[in-house]
C-alpha cells in the first residue's frame, strides 16, 4: 500500500487571537507565531502510517509551501512517514484551493502510484474544506471527506463519514481520497528517535517543472477565487459590568434577560 | 489577450476551448440567477436551505428582481417538497429525482448538481455548509472549474454589481473579501444560522425535472446509513442560548446549566473543549468555527474565554451576557454586559431568581 498525506504547514492556532491586521498595509501579522502541522493532517498521518503498518507499503508526505517550510515536514517524517515531497516554485504563490488541488494531484501523480491520498478534513488557518475533495477530483478518484473512522484490507477502505443528521459508510475499492476529522484516531507523538531517523528520509523537492499540473489553473492568476481587501470582524460592545452581590447580580442578568425578550 | 476556460463540462467529459476575451465577456454575462441548493435531510429541507432562499432573495433584490432564485433539489422522491421551496422563496424548483441518489455519494451528487448548473447557467449559486454540503460544494467547484469561497459569513453586491463574498481566516480572526471575477457560477456555502427565512407564504411556482447521466464509480458502495434523531432544542431555534464553556469543570457541574437553560425556555451550547471532554454528547451544540452559528434574542456566556474560533458564531446573537472569573477574558469584549466572578457563585443564584419569577 503506498500512501500519500497531504500536509500543510500553518500558524499554530493557538495564537489565533494574536493574530492583527496592519491598519496602514491592510495585510496580517503573523510576526512571533510558530509554524506547525495543520491539526488535522496530524490525524492524517496517523491514519496512514497504521494503515501501512498493517499492510506494508510506504507513506509520502505531499506539501505545497515555501522551502522555509522544511522543519515543518520533518516532523512528518518523525512522526513515521517514509518520504516527503515539497512542492515549491514562485509559480504556485496566490494559489486558491483549486489550483492548490490542481497542483498537488500534478505532484502525488509525478510521484508514483498511490493507492490511498488522505487529507485533513480542513486546515487551521484556511479552513476551506475544499483541497480534499477538489483532489479527488483532479485524480479523478472517488473521494469521501468527513472520515470519523477508516479500516482497510489492503484493497478496499472502509469509512464512516459524518453526516449532520447521523453517517453513512462506505466501502470503496482503492485507489481513493479521504478527508479526516478529530475523531478518526488519536495521532502519535514524534519522539526524537523519531526526528533523528527523519534525516535520513528521502527528502524531494518540486518545482513547476517537475510536474505538469493543468497550466489553466495555477497561481493567483490561475485561481478563480481572487482575494480583495481584510478585515477585523466587528464584535466590539459596551461591556458594561454587573456588580453586586450574587443575588443582585442574578436579579439584574434576569432583569436584562426579560428585557430582551427572554419569557 | 487570451483567456482559457474549462466550459461545456458535462460530467465524464471535459473539453478545453481557447477564445476571444470578448466572447469570454458575453459567455459571463449569459449566466443569471440565483441557484440554491435545497438539501433534503431527516424527510424535510433543511433549515439552512430555507435561509439560503431568503439570502438569494436579498441578492436577487439587489439584482433590480432581474433575476430568478432557483432551488435545485436531487434525491429520490424529493419533488414533493417543492412547495415548501416555494413558499420559502423560491421562483423555480428544479428536482434531479433518481433511485441512484437515494443515499449521498460526493460523484453521483457531484454529478447531478453540475448537470443542474450546467443547463441552468445560474450566476450565483448557494450551498449550506452542512457536512454534505461542505463537500458537495468544492466537489462542484472542481468538476466545473469555477471558484467556491467557503463559510462565507455575509455576502455582497457592490455598487459595480460584482459579487463579493466575505470569508473568515484564523479561526474568524481575520475576515477577508472573495471575487470570483472571470468564471461562473460564483459558488459560495454557508452555515446555518448566518442568513435568514423569509416568513413563509403558500405560493405556486414551476417544478421542472431534470435528469442527466450520472457517470459516478462502480468502486464506491453506500452499505450503512444511520439517522441520529435529535431530542434536543435546537440552537438555531432557541431565543435564549446558556453557553458553558471549559471554565464549568466537570459533567456534574454541567447539569446546572441544563437546569437553568430550561428556566429560561432555551437551549444549551457550549465551546469545543467542552465537547472534546464529553460534558455534552451533542455535536450540534457547539458553536463557532467548526460548529455553528447562532443568533439568538440572548446569549449566557458561562466559562468561556472568548476565542475567535467561538465568538465568530455568537457576533450576531442580540444580547450578550458573560461570566468569567478572569477580569481579562477576550469574551467580556464582545458582552454587552460582564460579570467578573466565580460562576458557581452566580448560577445558583440565577437559578433561585428565575425559580421565584416563575
Ligand atoms: C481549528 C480549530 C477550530 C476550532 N473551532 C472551535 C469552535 O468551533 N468552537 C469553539 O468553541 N472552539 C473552537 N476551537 C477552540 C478554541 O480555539 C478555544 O480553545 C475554545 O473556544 C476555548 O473554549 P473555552 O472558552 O470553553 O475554554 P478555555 O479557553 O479553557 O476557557 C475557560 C474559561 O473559563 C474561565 N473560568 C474557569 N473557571 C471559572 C469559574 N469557576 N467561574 C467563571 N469562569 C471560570 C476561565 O477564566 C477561562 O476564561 C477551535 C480550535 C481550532 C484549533
Ligand atoms: N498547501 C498545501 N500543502 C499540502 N496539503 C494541503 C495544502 N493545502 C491544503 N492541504 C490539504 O488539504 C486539507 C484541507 O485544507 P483546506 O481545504 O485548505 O481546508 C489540509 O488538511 C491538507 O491535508
Amino acid at each position: 500500500m503506498n500512501i500519500a498525506v497531504c500536509v500543510k504547514p500553518v500558524p499554530d492556532s493557538k495564537y489565533y487571537d494574536q493574530i492583527k491586521i496592519d491598519p496602514v498595509t491592510k495585510t496580517w501579522d503573523r510576526s512571533g507565531i510558530p509554524t506547525v502541522i495543520s491539526d488535522l493532517d496530524k490525524h492524517a498521518l496517523e491514519a496512514a502510517i497504521s494503515i501501512k503498518e498493517k499492510h506494508g507499503g510506504k507513506v509520502a508526505v505531499f506539501t505545497m509551501a515555501p522551502p522555509t517550510m522544511k522543519d515543518t515536514i520533518m516532523q512528518a517524517l518523525g512522526m513515521g512517514a517514509d518520504e516527503a515531497y515539497l512542492i515549491s516554485d514562485r509559480a504556485f504563490a496566490g494559489s486558491d484551493t483549486l489550483a492548490t488541488s490542481n497542483i498537488l494531484a500534478a505532484a502525488i501523480r509525478k510521484a508514483g502510484n498511490f493507492d490511498l491520498v488522505i487529507t485533513g478534513n480542513e486546515s487551521d488557518d484556511g479552513s476551506t474544506a475544499q483541497v480534499s475533495a477538489q483532489l479527488g477530483e483532479w485524480l479523478e478518484m472517488p473521494h469521501v471527506m468527513n472520515v470519523t473512522k477508516i479500516d482497510c484490507d489492503g484493497s478496499s477502505i472502509f469509512v464512516t463519514a459524518k453526516q449532520d443528521n447521523g453517517s453513512i459508510d462506505y466501502e470503496i475499492g482503492l485507489p481513493a481520497v479521504v478527508g479526516v476529522t478529530r475523531k478518526v484516531n488519536k495521532p502519535r507523538f514524534v519522539s526524537i528517535m523519531g526526528l533523528m531517523k527523519a534525516k535520513q528520509k528521502p527528502f524531494n523537492v518540486f518545482t513547476a517543472n517537475d510536474i505538469e499540473p493543468d497550466p489553466n489553473f495555477v497561481g493567483l492568476k490561475g485561481s478563480p477565487t481572487q482575494p480583495g481587501g481584510i478585515a477585523s470582524p466587528e464584535m466590539g460592545r459596551k461591556s458594561e459590568k454587573i456588580d453586586g452581590t450574587p443575588e443582585e447580580i442574578a436579579k439584574r442578568i434576569v432583569d436584562e434577560l426579560y428585557k430582551a425578550g427572554i419569557k | 489577450m487570451e483567456i482559457q476556460e474549462k466550459k461545456n463540462i458535462y460530467v465524464g467529459v471535459q473539453t478545453t476551448q481557447t477564445r476571444d476575451i470578448r466572447d469570454f465577456m458575453m459567455e459571463i454575462n449569459s449566466y443569471k440567477n440565483i441557484l440554491v441548493f435545497a438539501e433534503v435531510g431527516d424527510d424535510k429541507v433543511c433549515e439552512n436551505s430555507l435561509e439560503l432562499l431568503g439570502e438569494a432573495n436579498r441578492l436577487k433584490t439587489m439584482r433590480n428582481n432581474d433575476s430568478w432564485v432557483i432551488a435545485a433539489m436531487v434525491g429520490n422522491d424529493v419533488k414533493k417538497y417543492a412547495p415548501t421551496l416555494f413558499g420559502y422563496g423560491a421562483d423555480k424548483v428544479v428536482a434531479f429525482d433518481s433511485p441512484q441518489l437515494e443515499n449521498y455519494r460526493s460523484d453521483l451528487y457531484g454529478a447531478a448538481l453540475a448537470g443542474i448548473i450546467n443547463a441552468y447557467h445560474p450566476e450565483i449559486v448557494l450551498i449550506g455548509a452542512t457536512a454534505l454540503g461542505s463537500e458537495l460544494a468544492p466537489t462542484v467547484a472542481a468538476k466545473l472549474r469555477t471558484g467556491l469561497a467557503a463559510h462565507c459569513t455575509a455576502l455582497k453586491i457592490l455598487e459595480n454589481g460584482q459579487f463579493t463574498q466575505v470569508v473568515p481566516a484564523f479561526g474568524g480572526k481575520v475576515l477577508g473579501d472573495i471575487y470570483i471575477p472571470n468564471h461562473r457560477p460564483q459558488i459560495a456555502s454557508i452555515k446555518a444560522g448566518i442568513t435568514k427565512k423569509l416568513d413563509f407564504v403558500q405560493k405556486d411556482g414551476v417544478v421542472e425535472d431534470f435528469s442527466c447521466e450520472l457517470k459516478g464509480f462502480d468502486r464506491m458502495k453506500v452499505v450503512k446509513v444511520e439517522k441520529v434523531h435529535e431530542t434536543c432544542k435546537s440552537l438555531t431555534e432557541a431565543d435564549c442560548i446558556v453557553v458553558g464553556g471549559f471554565g464549568i469543570g466537570s459533567k456534574e457541574e454541567w447539569t446546572k446549566l441544563e437546569d437553568l437553560a430550561s428556566l429560561l425556555n432555551g437551549a444549551n451550547g457550549c465551546t469545543r473543549p467542552v465537547l472534546d471532554a464529553g460534558w455534552v454528547s451533542n455535536e450540534k451544540a457547539m458553536i463557532g468555527t467548526s460548529g455553528i452559528a447562532v443568533r439568538p434574542k440572548a446569549y449566557l456566556g458561562i466559562g468561556v474565554s472568548g476565542a475567535a474560533h467561538h465568538t465568530c458564531g455568537i457576533k450576531d446573537s442580540g444580547l450578550i451576557i458573560s461570566i468569567n472569573k478572569d477580569e481579562n477574558a477576550p469574551i467580556f469584549a464582545c458582552s454587552d454586559y460582564k460579570v467578573v466572578a466565580d460562576y458557581k457563585k452566580i448560577v445558583p443564584a440565577l437559578i433561585e431568581e428565575l425559580k421565584s419569577r416563575k
